[in-house]
C-alpha cells in the first residue's frame, strides 16, 4: 500500500502520454525512474493515434544535417526497440526496414525530389547515406503494380515501417509492466517550479516531482513558458485515408502509400495549415485517392473504410525541439513531429540522458534557442 | 436456413450461381435473401479469425453479408437486388486481388 | 414523385435533402414538397418504407394478417409521397456531409450520395436526417456464429422475401418488438420453440411510476394483443438472466440461465432481440452534439423543438432522433419539415407554427406510455456489458469483452476512442455499429463511470463504404493538390 503522500510524488513527471511521452516515459522507467504521467482524456488532440506509421529516414533534414543523422541512428536502433517491446509488453509491434519508395506521377515531380535529395546530400555528413533514383522502369521491375502514370521513384533501403497503434499500445503496456503511474483525465494547469523541484496542477489536484518532461504535443506550446521553456509549436493538419483489407501485395513503403499488416491500405497524408480544424476536407480526400488509384490501379476497386484527419505537432522549421530549461533545470521539453520515426531515440537515448541530467550532445542543436537567432541581414 | 411461407407470390425466377452450384432466386429478392432461401447458411469467412459468417443483420449495418458478386468482393448482399446470372461466390477472408479489379 | 435511377440524373443542388425512406422521411419528404420545397429524398433500400413499412409496396407476402394492419397504413405514407412532386433516389446511400463550399456565407451543405457505383457531390441547402433506428447490439457468447441472427432480420426477410426460418427457431430478448416479431413468425409458419423473454423482474418496479401514462397510451391495447397472442400459442420463458450459443460451425444450441438453473434448447435458429437504438453514425460524423439518454438508454442527438440538430441547417426526425415508434416517426418528419421550408422562407414563423399545433398534439399523444415501455424494457446489465471474458462483442475486428475490460483498466483508458486506437474496436467496415454501445458500457463499468462520461466515437466520413475509384473521380480544387503534392 503507497501512501499519499508517495501517491502524489514522484521522480519525473511526464506531461502528455502520447506517442512522444509513452517513449519518454518508458525509458526513464526502465533506467530505474519512479515515472507519473499526466495525461488528457479520450477526446484530446493526439496525433499519435492518426499518424502514418513510417519510420522514414529519406528526404530527412534538409535544412539541419542533424536531425538527418538523428532520424538515422533511431532508424537503426528501431529493431532494439522492437524487440524491447516485444520482451516488455509482449506485443510485436511489427516494424520492418525493408527499403521505401516515393513513386512520382510526373517528370517535374521526380525532378523536384530529385533535387531535394542531392541538396540534401550535398551536406556535411550526409554523403553516405545510400538512396536511389529509379526509373520507370526499374520502378515497374520493383513494384510490378505501379500504374502507367508512375515516371519513376526515389529509393532508400533505411526506410521502414510499423504498426503505430500496436506501438503506441506496447509503449503504453511495457510503461504499465515497469510500473509508470499513468494519469488519464488528469491534464496539467499549472506548473510552478519550487524548491528544485516541480509542483504541478490541474483540477484534479497537484503533484510533485524532481522533474518534469514537457511532452504535451501542441500543448507543449502553452505549458513551456510556465518554467522559462520555448516550444512554439502548432498544427498541421494530415489526412488519411484506409481501405478495407486485402491480402498482402505490397511490401515496402511509400512516402504516402503503405499497406499494414492487417491488410488495410493507408493512403496519406495532406499537410494544411488550418489552426485546429480537425474536419475531413472533401477535395484533399479525392485528390489523395485520385493519385493512389493511379500509382497502384488495382486499388481501385477497394472500399475505403475510414478516413481521419490529425494535427501534426510543427515547430516553425519543422524539426524537434529538446531542451532542458535554464532558469528551471530539471524541467524538460520533448516534441517532434515523427515520433514514430524517432521513437527508439526517445526510449533509448532521450530518456536515460533526461534522467542523468543532460540531454545528450547529439540532440544540442535541438534547442529552441535556434529561434531566437538574432536574423543577419 | 431459411424457406418460402405459404401463399407467397411467386415472382420470376432468376438463375444464379453460388460457388459454381446453380440456383435459382426470385426477383425483386436481395443477393443475401436468396441465398437464405437457397438454405445458404455462411456466406463468409472473416479476414480476421477465418471463422464462418452469414448474416446477422439484413439491414445494411452488420457487414456479415460480405460476398463476392460478379468477381468483386466484399459486396454488402443484403443490400444488392439479385441479377440474372449473377456469380456468387463465398468471400474468403481479405479481399483477393482477383476480386479488385471491379 | 420523380424517380431518379441514375446518379446524373440528380440536380446540382436541392432546397431540402431528406435521408431516410422510413415514415420520418417519407413525411417530411411528402409534407416539405407539398409546400413547394424543391425536395430530394435518398434511401440506400431498392425501396421505399424504412423499417417498419419495409418492401411494403413490393413485398410478395400476400395473407395480409401476417403483417397486421399497422405494416399495411404504410402503402397510405408511400401513397402520399408518391403523389408529391419530390424526386426519389432509390438504392441511393449518402456517405457524407459537409460544408458546401460554394456558399461562401456558410449555411449550405456539400453532400456525397454512391448511385450504382458512382459517387457525386451536390449542394443541399437544408437536411433532414430521417435514418432511422437500428436493433441494440446483444452480445452473447456465440452470437457471431451462421444460425444467430437478429430478430428485425428475420422480419425483414419475410417482410422483403416472404421467406421464414426453416426448423427450430428460438427468439430471445425483450422488447415490445419482440412480441410482435414472434407473433409475426409464427403466423407465417415459422416453428418457434421458445421465445425466451430477458427482461429484468426489477424493471417492473422501476416502470411503476409511469405505468398511468401507458394505460391511456396507444401502445397499451396494441401492446396486450400482441403479448396475449405470443404468448397463447407459443412457448414462453421469462426471467432469463444468461444466453450463450452454441455450435461447431454453426448454431446448435442455447444455453439459457435462469437464476441458479441451466437448460440448453437445440436449435437451427436464434433470432435476438433487445430493442432498438438511434442511428447516431451519420449524425455524429456531422457533427451534431449527441447527449446519452438515461432512460432510453442509449446515444440521442441534441435537438430544438423544430427537430433541429446543434449544426444549423441540420434536422433529424424519427427513431433516428430519439425511439419513438412509426406514428411519432411521421409525425415528427412533418414538424421537421415545416421548420426546415420556414428556414428556406417557404413558411413564416406564424404558419408554421399553426400548422404544428395539431401535429404536436398527436405526437404527444403518440409518444404517451413510451417511458413506461423503456424503463420496463431496458436491457439487464449482463446483456449490455457481457460477463464472460471470451464473448466477441467488436465483430468485425474480433475483439472481446476481457480485452476491452483488462486494456480499460491496465492501460487507463477512459473512452471509446482510444479504446479503438488500442484494440482495433470499431475499426472494421460496420464503423462501430455493432460494438460501439457495448464497448462503452464495458469501459463505464471497468471504470465506475457513466456512459455519458465515456462518450462516443467520433465517426468520420464515409459513414457508408465508397470504393477508392469513385472518391477519386470527385472534383479536387487547387490547394487540395498543393496540400497533398509537396
Ligand atoms: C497525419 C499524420 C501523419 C503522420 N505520419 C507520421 C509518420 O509516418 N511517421 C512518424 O514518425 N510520425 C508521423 N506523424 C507524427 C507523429 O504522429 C507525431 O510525431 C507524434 O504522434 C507526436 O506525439 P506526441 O506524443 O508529441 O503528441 P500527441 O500524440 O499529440 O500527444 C500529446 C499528448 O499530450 C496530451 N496533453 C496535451 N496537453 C496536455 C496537458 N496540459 N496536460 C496533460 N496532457 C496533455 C494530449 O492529450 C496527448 O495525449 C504523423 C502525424 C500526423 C498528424
Ligand atoms: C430491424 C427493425 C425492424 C423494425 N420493425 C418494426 C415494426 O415492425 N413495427 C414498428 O412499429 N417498428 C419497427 N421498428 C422500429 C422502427 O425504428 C420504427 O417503427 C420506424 O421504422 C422508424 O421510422 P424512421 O422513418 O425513423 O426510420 P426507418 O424506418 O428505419 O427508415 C430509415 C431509412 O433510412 C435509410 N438510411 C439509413 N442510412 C442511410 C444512408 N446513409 N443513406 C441512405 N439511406 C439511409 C434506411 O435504409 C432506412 O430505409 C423496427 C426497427 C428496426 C431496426
Ligand atoms: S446482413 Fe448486416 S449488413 Fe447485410
Amino acid at each position: 500500500m503507497t501512501t499519499n503522500a508517495n501517491r502524489n510524488e514522484g521522480d519525473v513527471v511526464v506531461i502528455g502520454g502520447g506517442v512522444v511521452g509513452a517513449a519518454v516515459a518508458l525509458g526513464l522507467a526502465r533506467s530505474g525512474a519512479r515515472v507519473i504521467v499526466l495525461d488528457e482524456g479520450d477526446v484530446a488532440f493526439r496525433a499519435s493515434r492518426g499518424n502514418f506509421a513510417l519510420v522514414w529516414v529519406q528526404s530527412k533534414g534538409l535544412g539541419m544535417p542533424e536531425y538527418a543523422l538523428w532520424t538515422r541512428r533511431s532508424a537503426e536502433d528501431w529493431h532494439g526497440l522492437a524487440v524491447i517491446l516485444r520482451d516488455e509488453a509482449g506485443i510485436d509491434v511489427v516494424h520492418s526496414q525493408p527499403g521505401g519508395f516515393v513513386p512520382c506521377l510526373s517528370e517535374a515531380e521526380l525532378d523536384k525530389r530529385v533535387t531535394a535529395m542531392r541538396r540534401l546530400h550535398n551536406l556535411p555528413g550526409l554523403a553516405d547515406f545510400p538512396y536511389e533514383v529509379l526509373g520507370r522502369a526499374e520502378t515497374k521491375r520493383r513494384l510490378p503494380d505501379i500504374g502507367k502514370d508512375v515516371v519513376g521513384a526515389l529509393y532508400s533501403p533505411l526506410d521502414g515501417h510499423v504498426n503505430s497503434l500496436k506501438l503506441f499500445r506496447a509503449l503504453r503496456e511495457a510503461s504499465a509492466r515497469h510500473d509508470v503511474d499513468y494519469r488519464p483525465n488528469h491534464a496539467a494547469e499549472a506548473i510552478e517550479p519550487r524548491d528544485g523541484g516541480f509542483r504541478i496542477r490541474g483540477p484534479w489536484g497537484e503533484i510533485a516531482a524532481a522533474k518534469v518532461v514537457l511532452a504535451a504535443g501542441l500543448g507543449n506550446a502553452r505549458l513551456a513558458p510556465m518554467v522559462g521553456l520555448d516550444a512554439p509549436v502548432k498544427p498541421s493538419k494530415g489526412q488519411i485515408i484506409v481501405t478495407e483489407k486485402t491480402t498482402p501485395f505490397l511490401h515496402h513503403p511509400m512516402g504516402t502509400i503503405r499497406q499494414t499488416d492487417e491488410g488495410g491500405v493507408m493512403i496519406g497524408d495532406s499537410q494544411e495549415d488550418r489552426g485546429f480544424d480537425t474536419i475531413v476536407g472533401q477535395p484533399v480526400i479525392s485528390v489523395m485517392a485520385e493519385r493512389a488509384v493511379r500509382t497502384f490501379p488495382r486499388l481501385a476497386a477497394l472500399n475505403v473504410v475510414r478516413t481521419w484527419s490529425a494535427l501534426r505537432v510543427m515547430s516553425p522549421d519543422g524539426f524537434p525541439i529538446y531542451d532542458q530549461s535554464q532558469s528551471h533545470p530539471g524541467a524538460f521539453v520533448v516534441t517532434c513531429h515523427s515520433g514514430v520515426t524517432l521513437a527508439a531515440n526517445h526510449v533509448l537515448t532521450l530518456a536515460p540522458a533526461i534522467l542523468a541530467g543532460e540531454l545528450p550532445e547529439m540532440a544540442a542543436s535541438f534547442s529552441a534557442r535556434r529561434f531566437h537567432v538574432p536574423v543577419h541581414a | 436456413m431459411f424457406r418460402s411461407m405459404r401463399d407467397a407470390k411467386a415472382g420470376a425466377r432468376l438463375s444464379f450461381t453460388f460457388d459454381g452450384r446453380p440456383l435459382t432466386g426470385r426477383e425483386g429478392d436481395t443477393v443475401t435473401a436468396s441465398l437464405l432461401a437457397n438454405g445458404v447458411t455462411a456466406c463468409r469467412e472473416t479476414p480476421v479469425s477465418g471463422v464462418p459468417r452469414a448474416p446477422y443483420c439484413l439491414m445494411g449495418v452488420c457487414f456479415d453479408c460480405l460476398i463476392v458478386i460478379d468477381g468483386i468482393g466484399n459486396r454488402q448482399g443484403c443490400l444488392v437486388p439479385l441479377r440474372e446470372g449473377m456469380r456468387i461466390e463465398t468471400q474468403h477472408g481479405r479481399r483477393q486481388p482477383e476480386e479488385m479489379r471491379g | 414523385m420523380k424517380a431518379v435511377t441514375a446518379i446524373d440524373q440528380l440536380a446540382e443542388s436541392y432546397d431540402l435533402v431528406v435521408v431516410g425512406a422510413g415514415p420520418a422521411g417519407l413525411s417530411a419528404a411528402a409534407r416539405a414538397a407539398e409546400l413547394g420545397v424543391g425536395v430530394l429524398l435518398v434511401d440506400e433500400n431498392p425501396a421505399p418504407g424504412g423499417q417498419i413499412y419495409r418492401a411494403v409496396t413490393t413485398t410478395p407476402v400476400s395473407d395480409r394478417d401476417v403483417l397486421g394492419a399497422d405494416y399495411w397504413r404504410g402503402a397510405e405514407i408511400v401513397a402520399r409521397f408518391e403523389r408529391s412532386q419530390a424526386s426519389y433516389a432509390g438504392s441511393c446511400t449518402l456517405w457524407s456531409i459537409g460544408p458546401d463550399a460554394a456558399v461562401p456565407e456558410g449555411g449550405g451543405f456539400e453532400i456525397g450520395l454512391s448511385l450504382d457505383g458512382r459517387a457525386r457531390l451536390i449542394g443541399a441547402r437544408q437536411l433532414i436526417l430521417a435514418t432511422g433506428a437500428q436493433e441494440r447490439p446483444f452480445p452473447i457468447p456465440g452470437w457471431t456464429l451462421p444460425g444467430v441472427m437478429t430478430a428485425g432480420a428475420a422480419q425483414i426477410a419475410l417482410k422483403s422475401a416472404a421467406i421464414v426460418p426453416a426448423g427450430r427457431t428460438v427468439i430471445a430478448g425483450c422488447g415490445p418488438l419482440l412480441y410482435l416479431l414472434a407473433g409475426q413468425l409464427a403466423a407465417a409458419g415459422a416453428e418457434i420453440v421458445a421465445v425466451l423473454d430477458t427482461t429484468p423482474r426489477s424493471n417492473w418496479l422501476k416502470a411503476a411510476a409511469a405505468l398511468p401514462d401507458f394505460l391511456r397510451s396507444p401502445y397499451l391495447a396494441k401492446g396486450l394483443k400482441l403479448m396475449a397472442k405470443a404468448r397463447r400459442s407459443l412457448r414462453f420463458v421469462g426471467g432469463v438472466t444468461g444466453l450463450a450459443a452454441e455450435g461447431a460451425d454453426k448454431l446448435a444450441t442455447v444455453q439459457v440461465e435462469r437464476g441458479g438453473s441451466v437448460e440448453t434448447i437445440a436449435c437451427d435458429t436464434l433470432l435476438l432481440h433487445q430493442g432498438v437504438i438511434p442511428s447516431v453514425n451519420l449524425s455524429n460524423a456531422a457533427g451534431c452534439t449527441h447527449d446519452f439518454d438515461t432512460v432510453q438508454h442509449c446515444w440521442v442527438p441534441r435537438l430544438d423543438d423544430w427537430l433541429s440538430s446543434s449544426e444549423p441547417g441540420i434536422a433529424i426526425a424519427g427513431d433516428g432522433a430519439g425511439i419513438g415508434g412509426a406514428e411519432s416517426a411521421a409525425l415528427r418528419g412533418e414538424v421537421a419539415a415545416l421548420g426546415a421550408a420556414h428556414r428556406l422562407g417557404r413558411l413564416d414563423a406564424s404558419e408554421r407554427d399553426r400548422a404544428a399545433a395539431p401535429l404536436r398534439a398527436e405526437l404527444a399523444r403518440a409518444l404517451r406510455g413510451r417511458r413506461f415501455l423503456d424503463l420496463l424494457y431496458k436491457p439487464a446489465p449482463q446483456f449490455l456489458a457481457p460477463r464472460r471474458d471470451e464473448t466477441i462483442i467488436c465483430r468485425c475486428e474480433e475483439v472481446t469483452a476481457g480485452q476491452v475490460r483488462d486494456t480499460a483498466v491496465r492501460l487507463g483508458v477512459t473512452g471509446p476512442n482510444q479504446m479503438k486506437a488500442f484494440l482495433r474496436c470499431g475499426m472494421g467496415p460496420c464503423q462501430g455499429r455493432l460494438c460501439g454501445p457495448t464497448v462503452v458500457e464495458l469501459i463505464a463499468e471497468a471504470n465506475g463511470t457513466t456512459p455519458a462520461e465515456v462518450g462516443y466515437y467520433r465517426l468520420r466520413p464515409p459513414v457508408k463504404p465508397i470504393t477508392l475509384a469513385e472518391l477519386a473521380a470527385l472534383p479536387q480544387s487547387e490547394a487540395a493538390v498543393k496540400a497533398v503534392v509537396r
